[in-house]
């Protein structure tokens, strides 16, 4: 069954961290380049306050505002790396709280930054092969809870924030092809080593380390080398477009919008340049937010929408990269 | 390729918070105020925009001054 996008809604956190809040700080920081990630400001989610806890907020809000009947969802995709409990599924727990049919399916996918766009492949394979008319996919990240009070770049980079989509059957096709990569080897780049099954945590979890740019961190904490997602980024996603446009049969002019992952606008623009796509065509969503990892994707599809960027019958680029290391891309007609 | 004084002024200006004129051959890039990882992104950018050259992590990491980087740079361009 054809699927397309229907609506999206997301939403933010209380706190308000500010780069006034942040130089006050660190105010060593203060006029040098880290500005140029494009971030003024980022929310930052309560310590009693999960991921599913904002998926639901943003999943309830979609459906007030849209008037999403619950009795039409057919399936719920929950893509965090914030689950709930070891078992059962988190998506399992949003059903009950969503108050959905017995009859929806569920799913958690893990896959951070690049995971949205993978949300939208199994939503869509969803809909052909198991008969799902409607799906709901949430987004959230918590990650500033994982962020060291030191680690000042990452500190400064990332928000908090969630995502609800509404995904439903079209007449035509809407969403695809699909492009996806994944460079597992490098695993390393984009980690919280210890807390999980491979490495508990210990006492040796909390000995904190310098990186060689004076950012704090230790194994229990997020940790991530810029330089080498700098460069992988630069690697991996100027092919990953060509090869995605290549599947469409589509050229660069024929895309009206793109929209990428939202890591940092110094590194987004660097990509933009060296595509050569013009800047009235691709989005940029930092300021507000921060890079809020698998949300980032679907918050700029609501902002074009809203400041008018992003209009009815556009052809809209998605490319997701990072953590895995891992990388998606998709085309999708709105 | 530029002179290794062109690529400094080019580099300062990149770099926020740098006085013009400080970045000399002989700067251990590491000691620029706040040297961080921004500003190592940028000077990857800054050779691949320019200069066309790719330059790695490990790059950054073997070098230590302005010429040890502007050398590399040149042997690739």
């Amino acid at each position: 069954m054809p699927a397309r996008i229907h609506s999206t809604r997301y939403f933010l956190p209380k706190t308000t961290y500010t780069n006034a809040d942040f130089f006050g700080e660190f105010p060593e920081l203060k006029g040098s380049s880290i500005e140029k990630t494009g971030v003024k400001t980022r929310r930052i989610a309560q310590k009693n306050e999960v991921s599913s806890d904002m998926a639901l907020a943003a999943a309830e809000l979609l459906i007030k505002e849209e008037g999403i009947n619950r009795e039409d969802i057919d399936f719920i995709l929950y893509n965090s790396a914030d689950l709930d409990y070891y078992t059962p599924a988190t998506s399992c727990v949003l059903q009950g709280k969503l108050r959905l049919k017995s009859s929806c399916g569920t799913m958690d996918i893990v896959n951070g930054c690049s995971s949205f766009v993978y949300g939208l492949g199994i939503a869509s394979g969803i809909m052909e092969t198991m008969g799902a008319r409607n799906v709901l996919l949430l987004t959230s990240s918590v990650l500033t809870k994982y962020i060291h009070p030191q680690d000042k770049a990452n500190r400064f980079l990332f928000g908090d924030a969630a995502a609800a989509t509404f995904i439903v059957q079209s007449d035509k096709q809407q969403i695809g092809p699909f492009v996806y990569g994944t460079d597992g080897a490098s695993y390393g780049k984009i980690i919280i080593k210890d807390g999980f099954a491979r490495f508990p945590l210990t006492e040796s979890s909390f000995v904190n380390r310098a990186d060689e740019y004076g950012n704090i961190t230790n194994d229990a904490s997020f940790e991530m080398d810029g330089t080498a997602i700098f460069l992988f980024s630069n690697r991996t996603v100027p092919p990953m477009i060509d090869e995605l446009l290549a599947k469409a049969s589509l050229s660069k002019s024929e895309i009206d919008l793109f929209i990428f992952h939202q890591p940092n606008v110094f590194l987004n623009e660097h990509l933009r340049k060296k595509m050569s796509i013009p800047e009235d065509r691709f989005f940029h969503c930092m300021e507000n937010f921060g890079n809020t990892v698998q949300s980032t994707i679907p918050i700029a599809i609501r902002e074009a929408q809203v400041a008018g960027k992003l209009k009815p019958g556009m052809k809209v680029l998605l490319a997701g990269f990072g953590t895995g290391l891992s990388w998606a891309a998709t085309i999708v007609q709105f | 390729m530029d002179s290794i004084e062109v690529f400094g002024r080019k580099l300062e200006q990149e770099l926020d918070g740098v006085v013009p004129g400080s970045i000399k051959a002989d700067t251990n890039y590491r000691e620029i105020p706040e040297w961080s990882s921004m500003h190592a992104l940028i000077l990857i950018a800054l050779a691949e925009t320019e200069y066309n050259v790719a330059l790695t992590g490990e790059d950054l990491r073997k070098c230590n001054t302005v010429q040890d980087i502007y050398d590399v740079i040149k042997s690739r361009a």
